[in-house]
């Protein structure tokens, strides 16, 4: 069986959700982090394979660039975000985020 | 083609379960890695030899080591670990499945083929993309520079990224920057 589209958009699709289920699962902030990274890296998956299958062409590809970029951004201010909150609670563990609670 | 298509996609799947489902830290940025690595490789299957060096270079050699940083400078006690009530585990794996057979329903509904021709009817059909004589450069690697440039000679109608292009640039210079703010080293307890 050749790879074919849907194949594809399966492969995204796990990957999508074992990082939804990660994000909301994990207590760990960096965990959070990861969980985000896989969704957005099954986002590419798609883009992808609609540029190789459709008739989307190369924009595809370009957007999926740009996924990888404003990952690595996001990667680096949240972490920066955990290791200033480290500082100030002495955990990571997001369920003691609590401060802007009303 | 079809074997490592298999390969690539099993360990891409296989790797993003075992990081939601180990619990220590460590681990689950082995099993990114894992994960990230063998999605590039499907990247490589579908023609996109560009993205997926990108992806390897800037994901796996960047992204992931700054989140084994954050896991070593955030480390807690030898003996303190963070982990969610098993039921709360239970719960949550039982939505992602539903979620997860919501998803397969949906991708295997769409007629993907007939939509493709449908696409093409009303566009009209694109001009193949030009390949260059010089297999070291890759296929992707020139029309993917042009339309950063915001030319685009392989499909005339589409669009040229240029603006979102240095939106981006400008975008990292900001989030470098901020970063910088916010992690830089300062005592504890001097009033933020």
């Amino acid at each position: 069986m050749q790879p074919d589209l849907t194949s594809y958009l399966l492969v995204g699709a796990v990957l999508f959700v074992c990082g939804v289920v990660c994000m909301a699962t994990k207590r760990n902030g960096i965990g959070v982090l990861m969980g985000v990274e896989l969704v957005l890296n099954g986002a590419n998956v798609n883009f992808v394979a609609f540029s190789k299958y459709t008739a989307l062409g190369l924009d595809g590809q370009v957007f999926s660039l740009f996924v990888i970029v404003l990952a690595a951004a996001e990667a680096a201010v949240a972490l920066a975000i955990a290791l200033n909150f480290y500082n100030n609670h002495l955990t990571i563990d997001v369920d003691r985020a609590n401060k802007l609670k009303g | 083609m079809s074997i490592l298509f298999t390969i690539f996609a099993l360990a891409a799947c296989l790797g993003a379960v075992a990081v939601v489902i180990s619990q220590s830290m460590a681990r689950m940025a082995f099993w990114l890695v894992v994960s990230l690595g063998s999605t590039a490789g499907l990247f490589f299957l579908a023609d996109a030899d560009f993205v997926a060096a990108a992806q390897l270079l800037i994901y796996v050699g960047g992204t992931l080591v700054l989140l084994v940083f954050g896991v070593m400078l955030t480390a807690s006690g030898p003996y303190l670990k963070i982990q969610t009530s098993p039921a709360e585990t239970v719960v949550a794996g039982l939505i992602g499945l539903l979620f997860l057979f919501m998803v397969f329903a949906t991708v295997s509904g769409v007629d993907w083929e007939g939509t493709k021709t449908k696409m093409l009817a009303e566009n009209g059909q694109s001009t193949p993309t030009e390949k260059f004589d010089d297999q070291s450069e890759g296929d992707t690697l020139r029309p993917l520079g042009l339309a950063l440039l915001g030319v685009r000679p392989d499909s005339p109608n589409s669009p040229g990224y240029l603006l979102p292009f240095e939106i981006a640039s400008v975008h990292l210079l900001v989030v470098l920057i901020g970063a910088a703010y916010l992690a830089r080293a300062k005592r504890r307890g001097d009033g933020s």
